[in-house]
């Protein structure tokens, strides 16, 4: 068992335009949005393409030439269209009024965080160069979840998985490990109850908005495992788990264990190796329960009769994912692997002893440690605004403002990865999943590739009526590997088409 | 603190994790030690003051947000 698997993380942003609060959110985040796509300065744009089952008519009217003027101006259908495919072969959209970024396929923790930390580069950026524009006021962004006024939006995660895996196995195993999980990758908030009304600290951004166990809600009646079943690959061999539990992280080690903890506890309910015995006699309160206590000390009732900490339930899923590497692959273990179990156990360890000793790794305790300090230099109690100032501004994408990339610069937060890889996976895409194709073709022929989805790249090619499209139903098909020296060798998208119907 | 449930855990448990506490020079007593995290914790709020936002109220106020996913 390890933790590679195909996998990702969609984030949505906050967004606010200073200074207007009543400016409409979905006309900044298309804004944003379209500041990025424009500034590659490309005559043609390719476009997401919806419409997986017929795509070639549809695909034709995504074929807008659009300048910098058409984004103060934009009409509602226009607004439908903020929605493009990045070179790394990320897409970035909007969605629910907020500016949205979702990493390209990666097949290891590691490389979420790098392609993760890329998006809020391209965020950033993107929300510098919409603030350029003339007439337009400074656009800020936030990785975040909440407004504290009753509204919040997502960190989705998506696991690829074997479809003959029931999916009663995977609510009932996930469950205890969701509930519970917060206590490593959560972010941290200041307020209680969805209007963040009651004043206090809480370990998650997301607990107070879940309210039933299972469902195929995002927006509403959130689940604690949701049902949707939109795989973007062969549906016959895969299931896309998607997870919209998680708050958003700009730690690099609480996105590192999110991701890699949920790709083991989600390979052990594939191998059918745990007992089952850790269900919860009430999920849903247990989640905010856990969340409401920075002690870690509360204790969740099992329908067995027990009761454990949050920390203690993370253990039992630790041990099992340590004898089934241990069974599995004994030695030939891998190193992604060997560094997420450690990392959990040494997290988990501390988490135990005070969790103040993970105030350099994990994003909740790093927030609280600054609060506590806010609290006791300036005798602030917890519905001071300045202490919601800081739990927002933590957020802010920007390194100069955000307090989280103050914290990282000041050497109180440790990264796990390069600033220069983070910078590459701006444009490049990772090279072992169907991503790789599809970066290198919208990088290699921008006027050809007429739209793209997970599952497909499509080309306007010159001399032919109608558009060609290049399934990519399968994930690990299309990397450096498969097609590296193919696309090398094609200059044009019209040789690499003909290359691939040849075969 | 009550505990039930995780004792089984104790044998598998590595020493504390010490790789990431804060640097503290062997030598230190543990008044000096505290004076030093104190201007610490201080020298980082000084800098942090100095980019928080300004008017804390009005500028969480102003932070609304609909819904998302």
């Amino acid at each position: 068992m390890s933790v590679h698997r195909v996998m990702g993380t969609e984030v949505e942003y906050g967004i606010s335009v200073q200074g207007q609060p009543t400016a409409n959110p979905m006309l900044a985040s298309t804004q944003v949005v379209n500041a990025w796509a424009n500034a590659g300065a490309r005559a043609r744009r390719a476009r997401w393409d919806f419409e997986e089952e017929s795509p070639l008519r549809d695909a034709r009217g995504f074929e807008l030439s659009r300048d910098l003027a058409d984004s103060t101006q934009l009409t509602d259908e226009d607004l439908g269209l903020a929605n493009v495919i990045l070179t790394n072969g990320a897409r970035l959209y909007v969605d629910h009024a907020h500016p949205e970024y979702s990493t390209p396929e990666c097949t290891n923790p590691r490389d979420v965080v790098v392609w993760d930390k890329a998006g809020e580069l391209v965020m950033h950026r993107a929300a510098a160069l919409a603030s350029q524009m003339p007439n337009n006021p400074p656009m800020l962004l936030y990785k975040n979840n909440v407004d504290n006024k009753g509204a919040s939006y997502g960190s989705h995660e998506n696991y690829l998985m074997d479809r003959a895996t029931p999916f009663g196995d995977i609510v009932a195993h996930l469950i205890p490990f969701f509930v519970t999980r917060q206590v490593v990758c959560g972010a941290g908030r200041v307020g209680r109850r969805q209007d963040g009304s009651d004043a206090g600290f809480q370990i998650s951004q997301r607990a107070d908005y879940f309210e039933v166990e299972v469902g195929l809600e995002t927006t509403l009646k959130r689940p604690l495992v949701n049902t949707r079943d939109e795989p973007h690959a062969d549906p016959h061999k895969y299931r896309r788990l998607h997870v919209i539990i998680g708050d958003a992280n700009l730690s690099e080690v609480s996105t590192l264990l999110k991701l890699g903890t949920t790709a083991l506890v989600l390979r052990m309910i594939e191998d059918r190796v745990l007992p089952g015995d850790l269900a919860l006699e009430r999920p849903v309160r247990e989640l905010r329960d856990v969340s409401y206590d920075a002690s870690l000390t509360h204790l969740l009732r099992l329908k067995d009769g027990r009761r454990m900490t949050a920390v203690q339930v993370q253990w039992e899923y630790l041990e099992h994912a340590r004898k089934h590497v241990d069974r599995t692959l004994g030695s030939d273990v891998d190193a992604d692997t060997t560094e997420v179990l450690q990392r959990w156990e040494s997290v988990l360890n501390r988490l135990e002893a005070d969790p103040m000793q993970c105030a350099r790794e994990l994003d909740w305790v790093a927030k609280l440690g600054l609060l506590e300090s806010y609290r006791d230099r300036d005798g602030l109690e917890w519905d001071h605004p300045k202490l919601a100032l800081i739990d927002l501004q933590y957020a802010d994408v920007r390194p100069d403002k955000g307090l989280y990339h103050r914290l990282v610069r000041l050497g109180r937060m440790e990264r796990l990865v390069d600033g220069a890889a983070v910078e590459t996976a701006v444009t490049e895409p990772p090279e072992d999943t169907r991503a790789y194709f599809r970066g290198r073709c919208l990088a290699q022929y921008p006027e050809q590739v007429a739209a793209a989805s997970w599952d497909s790249v499509i080309f306007d090619l010159p001399g032919r009526d109608s558009l060609q499209r290049v399934p990519t139903l399968e994930p690990l098909r299309g990397t450096k590997e498969h097609v590296g020296r193919l696309l090398d060798r094609c200059t044009t998208a019209e040789q690499l088409f003909s290359a691939l119907t040849a075969r | 603190m009550a505990r039930e449930g995780g004792q089984q855990h104790r044998t598998t448990r590595k020493g504390e994790g010490t790789e990431e506490s804060p640097e503290v020079e062997p030598s230190a007593d543990v008044a000096e030690r505290k004076e030093r995290l104190d201007e610490d914790v201080d020298a980082i709020l000084d800098e942090i003051d100095d980019v928080l936002e300004e008017n804390a109220e009005d500028f969480v106020r102003s932070f609304v947000q609909k819904g998302g996913q």
